[in-house]
């Protein structure tokens, strides 16, 4: 009773059809990435088609980017997990299997013939259930620096246990939250340099108490100077061209080109005079120097660095208090930045610039080592994740329990609206608690313990009124996660529920995909 | 095949004409078989979107021909983003566009009425009565249920401060989308926004100064509405300050930069001195600006070009905070709320040209660098900007869509303050009007105008089916309630409250929505049952 209506190769999967295809794809991506939830959690080999290169991560939002996906739902989850990374930045993988874990519930149901809005209505309940019982449950300790400080530790130790830095969590997370609280308070984790080289272990790696810019200092430039005074400067330092549009030059004879060209030098000459007469000792451009402003310069006693990136003046402006400036003319106006002590240093076989005893100190850098470049960039990403998950607790200061007891908790809470709820909506409700209750699980089935002995005495614990229960994956037990020190943010752990309800709901809604056809492309 | 070949006639001498030449592929369909594919093919667009009605209704997951993916509740949105190639369908698909851009709500209602009523000439054609005349019966059914609804309506009060009525009906058509988790909150938001730039005497809301701005990160619950601009910008410089109080703002349109003659020309530099005089000239050009502004008391410009390097330290130098790359919407925008004057030159600039809000601020996001600039407390308090949040990008879009709707639906209520309740009441109400009014008519057009009262059924029946209700039975009780009690306001009861009268739930729909469902929708009828003939050129064979 139908025609197709539709362009050519132009497909629509209808009621079951849709269902099915989301929930395939939704749960297959949450299968994928639920093997490296947790610290016991295995990492994932990504190696591109195209160039062979190789990844080898743990982090749930860079494997996801690296899937190529056809699949609507799946393409959601993708997306949210994104979302966290880009929010909150970790907790990307429990997000996505916890988006799953909701389908996969929904999916029981739906077969029970329940509609799926009367499931999103039971979802919605619940949602809100488990938020309350987080919130009641989210400490906040900023009063107290000590504590709060301990609390910050806490958070990292957690995150990085997770990821390839856990042999040395305890020197990272002191590494990662210092580096934080030198923030003071911004979330810009741009101002927080790092810097990889390959060589030397993991442990070697540590926050620099300066300030290291991955650049070479001019040529004839001294390569240690006490005591300067930098002008961070942004402007052009090799011909200084003309900026009226359409000027050009149009000369008659070699004579006059001559003349000009030492009009142009001339020109060059008094920007540098402008500059040196701000009383500095240090340049630093974010473009180009060229060699002759470069002697002039060194002539001058000024050390010169050239071509410092945006983000490296930007930094560098914000660690010495200077400004960033492209006008030369009034030397009173602008700030200057100052620091003790510059120096080349070296790393590996890299040469770098230090910058130590700095004024403002709201950026800093830290160096990472590790023995392959894989290392590297894997404790890179853990870093950033522990770094981003840190910032945002310095904004919203509560925190929660890991080690899957806030899941527990939420899952109690839940369970206890269930009891309260009328009409079919409440199999909704329990459907939700279990799938919260599958965070543990995981966890425990990664780490090879009976998950499902573990999960039920931890949850006869949490109804046992021993509200910091959680699985200790040392031991294989249940521990008290307060004492053992495992804390995670509150935000994260809101965004979490959040977002993965928010995304199951939009799948559960659908009962149609339309598909347009694809566009055709050239093979490359 | 009949179809492929050339359509001729002979004249006395047995010699042919050519009426209709042989063409590759050409294809014809004609008489009522032609109006029945097009049946065929309307109703199958209807049935797509149909089970997207109501309250329980649901969504569909669009996917674009690069891949990306849109899951969308909004009758308009998927018809416009499916890819339709039949003749038909696509008439059907600028009818919900019609009803989009005149009214802004249910643009899904309208396609599912004219599925029904194509569905229910398919009937009538069987029976062999002409469609002009089928044509002329929905015509007249329809100028008695537009009258129907004239008297069923209710007007409903509502004042700058008392904004109930209008809130009901903004939840009313938040009700069907993913936002009804946050479905009070959208539903203050929609009506604040509306509320703050109608114009109540004129009955007018310009949707200009309403801006609906989205981002990925937080969740529903996020939201928030600024009354005045949001851009998504930051300052030119990094250590310009992020916030500005009590801000006077400079609005340009012309880059710092040297000016530029549009002619074309060239500068030729033959000696030292010429140089020399331009790079005075360059500086002073410069200074010059930065002057001008300055000199008017600005300490916030909003530009719509690029700054040169030297111009943003100057500007920095001077204390002068700026913002680069603003759209032209936006600048409009910003000049609309500070009643400031766009500014195409610096020579024009003066200090009765500057606008006005009391708080310029940067927010920041997460993880990323990215950063917005609210203008808040701005001279001109009617604008107003929306800032969705949601956990993902498909979610953000869809919530934008819900919010476009439902202040739609408020404004429509400000231009007429009439309801009709919905939960299929109203169309009830009407098919039950209609089909009284039928029995009166002598001529054949009667069975047309019931056949029109059973179209009418379809909208509760659809809303009775999504909402896992045997629709039916439903009907057919709500039905009989209303002619033995005379009540037009019962309807279905979507969301299982044990009431049946929606004016007790609150469920308003704004009459003239409803209205112009039933006239754009026999419209479209009537358009379809007219055409008897499709003759699609066939292509030249590659």
């Amino acid at each position: 009773m139908s025609m197709n209506i539709f362009g050519a190769e132009a497909t629509e999967e209808k009621a079951e059809n849709a269902r099915l295809s989301s929930f395939v794809g939704a749960l297959a991506l949450g299968d994928l990435v639920k093997s490296t939830l947790g610290p016991k959690g295995m990492n994932k080999i990504l190696q591109s088609a195209s160039t062979g290169e190789i990844n080898v991560t743990n982090d749930g939002a860079t494997i996801l980017k690296a899937i190529q996906l056809d699949n609507a739902a799946a393409k959601i989850l993708v997306n949210i997990s994104k979302v966290q990374d880009d929010e909150v930045g970790d907790g990307t993988t429990s997000v996505c299997v916890l988006a799953a874990e909701l389908l996969r519930g929904a999916e029981k149901l739906i077969a029970q013939r329940i509609h799926p809005q009367t499931i999103i209505e039971g979802y919605r309940i619940a949602s809100a259930a488990a938020l309350t019982a987080l919130e009641k449950s989210a400490v906040d300790n900023s009063a107290d620096p000590v504590k709060f400080r301990q609390d910050l530790v806490n958070i990292a130790r957690t995150t990085l246990s997770s990821k390839v830095l856990s042999q040395d969590k305890d020197y990272f997370s002191n590494l990662a939250v210092d580096a934080v609280l030198r923030l003071k308070g911004s979330t810009d984790l741009d101002h927080i340099q790092v810097i990889k080289k390959v060589g030397g272990k993991l442990t070697d790696s540590y926050l620099d108490e300066g300030f290291v810019l991955d650049k070479s200092i001019g040529v004839d430039s001294p390569k240690r100077l006490e005591n300067a005074k930098i002008l961070i400067a942004n402007t052009s330092m090799d011909t200084d061209k003309i900026k009226i549009f359409g000027a050009r030059v149009k000369v008659d004879s070699t004579g006059k080109l001559a003349e000009l060209e030492r009009a142009e030098r001339e020109k060059m000459k008094a920007k540098v005079e402008a500059i040196a007469a701000h009383g500095i000792n240090v340049f630093v451009n974010r473009q180009l120097i060229y060699n002759y402003p470069e002697s002039l310069l060194a002539e001058k006693g000024i050390l010169t660095i050239e071509h410092a990136d945006f983000e490296g003046v930007e930094r560098l402006s914000l660690v010495t208090g200077g400004e960033i400036a492209s006008t030369f003319d009034r030397p009173d106006l602008v700030k200057l930045g100052h620091c003790d002590l510059i120096e080349e240093i070296i790393i590996g076989e890299d040469k770098l610039i230090k910058f130590s005893g700095v004024a403002a100190g709201e950026a800093c850098t830290v160096v990472l080592r590790g023995s392959t470049h894989q290392m590297v960039d894997e404790a890179e990403r853990s870093l950033h994740d522990a770094l981003s998950v840190l910032s945002q607790t310095v904004k919203e200061t509560r925190v929660t329990l890991g080690g899957g007891c806030a899941e527990m908790l939420m899952s109690c809470a839940v369970d206890n609206e269930a009891k309260r709820v009328l009409g079919k909506k409440a199999i909704a409700v329990e459907a939700f608690s279990h799938a919260l209750r599958q965070l543990p699980t995981i966890l425990a089935d990664n780490a090879g313990y009976d998950s499902s002995d573990l999960v039920s005495r931890l949850r006869a614990a949490h109804y046992d009124g021993r509200s910091d229960a959680g699985l200790d994956m040392n031991q294989g037990t249940i521990g008290s996660m307060r004492k053992l020190g495992i804390t995670e943010s509150y935000k994260l752990k809101r965004q979490v529920v959040l977002s993965a309800s928010e995304a199951a709901e939009m799948i559960l809604r659908v009962d149609d995909i339309l598909r347009a056809t694809p566009r055709k492309r050239e093979a490359v | 095949m009949a179809e492929h070949q050339a359509l001729y006639a002979t004249d006395e001498y047995g010699r042919p004409f050519i009426i209709l030449r042989e063409q590759g592929r050409k294809v014809r369909t004609h008489g009522v078989e032609a109006i029945k594919q097009h049946i065929l093919a309307a109703r199958t667009v209807a049935n797509i979107i149909r089970t997207s009605l109501g309250p329980r209704g649901l969504d569909k997951i669009l996917i674009s021909p690069d891949g990306e993916i849109t899951v969308t509740n909004d009758g308009a949105t998927i018809l416009s983003q499916m890819e339709v190639e039949h003749q038909i369908a696509r008439l059907l698909v600028q009818l919900s566009k019609s009803q989009d851009d005149e009214i802004g709500d249910g643009t899904t209602g309208v396609v599912v009425l004219a599925g029904a009523l194509l569905e229910q000439s398919e009937a009538l054609l069987d029976r062999g009565i002409h469609p002009i005349r089928i044509a002329d019966g929905f015509d007249r059914a329809c100028k008695v249920a537009v009258e129907h609804l004239d008297k069923i309506s209710d007007t409903i009060e509502f004042s700058t401060t008392n904004t109930e009525n209008l809130f009901k009906t903004a939840m009313t058509s938040l009700g069907s989308k993913i936002v009804s988790k946050e479905h009070e909150k959208f539903a203050r938001i929609a009506v604040e926004a509306v509320m703050t730039v109608a114009d109540l005497d004129r009955k007018d809301v310009s949707f200009d100064l309403i801006k609906v701005d989205g981002k990925v990160g937080g969740s529903l619950a996020d939201t928030t509405l600024f009354k005045g601009v949001l851009i998504d910008k930051d300052m030119s410089h990094p250590q310009m300050p992020h916030t500005v109080r009590d801000a006077h703002l400079a609005i340009l349109t012309c880059p710092f930069e040297p000016p530029r003659p549009k002619t074309k020309h060239k500068l030729d530099i033959t000696s030292v001195e010429e140089y020399k005089k331009l790079q005075e000239y360059e500086k002073e050009k410069f200074t010059d600006m930065i002057k001008r502004v300055k000199d008017t008391g600005a300490n916030l410009v909003i530009c719509q070009w690029g700054f040169d390097d030297e111009a943003n330290h100057l500007l920095m130098q001077n204390e002068l905070p700026a913002v680069r790359w603003v759209g032209g919407p936006e600048i409009e925008l910003i000049a609309i709320a500070t009643h400031g004057r766009i500014v195409p030159r610096f020579e024009d600039l003066t200090t009765a040209k500057l606008g006005r809000a009391g708080l310029v601020r940067e927010l920041t996001f997460g993880t990323t660098r990215d950063k917005m600039l609210v203008i808040e407390e701005c001279a001109n308090t009617k604008t107003v900007t929306v800032f969705v949040r949601g956990s993902n990008k498909m979610i953000v879009d869809e919530a934008k869509r819900a919010l476009h709707d439902s202040i739609c639906a408020v404004r429509n209520l400000i231009k007429d303050n009439r309801v009709v309740y919905g939960g299929g009441a109203a169309d009830i109400s009407s098919s039950i009007a209609v089909a009284k009014a039928a029995d009166e008519i002598p001529s054949i057009e009667q069975y047309a105008m019931r056949a029109f009262a059973s179209a009418l059924d379809s909208i509760p029946l659809a809303l009775a089916e999504n909402s896992g209700l045997s629709p039916i039975e439903t009907l057919t009780e709500v039905k009989s309630r209303q002619v033995n009690e005379g009540r037009s306001t019962l309807g279905i009861d979507c969301l299982g409250k044990g009431n049946l009268d929606m004016r007790e739930q609150f469920v308003y729909d704004p009459l003239i929505s409803k209205r112009q469902q039933y006239l754009l929708a026999t419209q479209l009828v009537r358009a379809v049952l007219k055409i008897d003939d499709v003759i699609i050129a066939g292509q030249a064979e590659d």
